[in-house]
């Protein structure tokens, strides 16, 4: 068995807070109702969320990883096919980094 | 919405509907699962916990984020924080469920809400506002994307065994994590009115990883940009 003890109380810890907030919805919200203000936040943290962990990550290792984000967002908007624009994503970067390297521009 | 809803049902048949409608949607589903399994292995994670966490948790992007997290030591508060956040839209969801829910016993309420995820809760509102009144739509539906899942995390896990950290580099493999996020964050994007809470949700975010410790510009970045999306869109 491999089960760190730590790993299973971080898994059981995602898991309740998860579930809590899968009943949450059938069991709170038929006592109180959500502001449109509230609501409007609910709707809008995973998206901003998402933005805020990827853009370090885009732009902190080098032009090439930047603009294969870029391609990987436009392939996404166009097609709305999330595995051809990861796929495709990860082509650029494979290409842009090896042709901005042999260009002496990155590291 | 007000048509009548005493004839909540729970049959096999609405089971096997929300199932059949799932299937293409859940053909994706295990790709995306094969590539959280792969990762899952390259931060470290253990098979068994792949599993466990995807048949636990099963909520996609936190746990993508949570593989992303994952390190030695491990920021157990973090990440559950972090999931915590990222899965407080299910609030939403479950509540605009609960006229159909409601009706059912207590164990199959919330044994079906369970499978609540962003697939299943389109497709099952989608199904009940347009006059269906098999409330196991939605344990079918998430049924039919629980399986591919849990076993994709699985398949994806043992695959990445013949991946090396060096020939991750070498295929800018990567880069997966980046590219996985950035297609997340597109198919969230619901119109111009995301824009400005997206570029403060990104500055704020940038600002933090320069200058915090630790994983702080994901919360911050999120709460900045959500809260403002929220006082736009409300206003």
């Amino acid at each position: 068995m491999q089960l760190n003890p730590v790993s299973v109380l971080t898994i059981v810890g995602m898991a309740l807070v998860t579930y809590a907030t899968r009943i949450g919805g059938l069991w709170l919200m038929g006592r109180v109702t959500p502001s449109p203000r509230v609501e409007a936040w609910l709707h809008n943290i995973p998206g901003a969320v998402l933005v805020a962990i990827v853009t370090p990550a885009a732009l902190s290792n080098g032009p090439a990883d930047a603009l294969a984000a870029a391609a990987t967002a436009l392939v996404a908007a166009r097609t709305r096919n999330l595995l051809l624009a990861i796929a495709l994503g990860v082509a650029a970067a494979w290409a842009l980094r090896r042709l901005l390297s042999a260009s002496g521009f990155s590291p | 919405m007000s048509v009548s809803l005493d004839r909540v049902i729970f049959t096999r048949q609405g089971m096997l509907e929300g199932a059949r409608r799932t299937l293409p949607v859940a053909i994706g589903d295990i790709a995306f699962a094969v590539v959280l399994g792969v990762l899952a292995r390259q931060a470290g994670m253990s098979t068994l916990e792949t599993m466990l966490m995807s048949a636990l948790v099963f909520a996609g992007a936190s746990q993508f984020i949570a593989v992303g997290l994952w390190m030695t030591p491990l920021p157990v508060f973090t990440i559950v924080l972090t999931t915590l956040i990222v899965n407080l839209r299910h609030l939403l969801m479950g509540a605009s469920l609960r006229p159909w829910l409601s009706r059912l016993s207590p164990f199959k309420a919330y044994g079906s809400a369970f499978f609540i995820t962003d697939e299943s809760w389109a497709f099952t509102i989608r199904n009940f506002a347009g006059g269906g009144r098999d409330a196991s739509f939605l344990l079918g539906s998430g049924l039919m994307m629980f399986v591919p899942w849990v076993c994709g995390t699985g398949i994806g896990h043992l695959l990445g065994a013949s991946v090396s950290a060096r020939d991750l580099a070498e295929w800018a493999l990567d880069f997966i994590f980046t590219a996985v996020f950035t297609a997340l964050a597109v198919s969230m994007w619901k119109g111009k009115s995301d824009l400005l809470p997206w570029v403060v949700a990104a500055l704020v975010a940038l600002a933090a990883h320069q200058w915090l410790p630790g994983n702080w510009y994901i919360l911050l970045g999120g709460l900045a940009g959500s809260l403002l999306g929220a006082l736009r869109n409300a206003a």
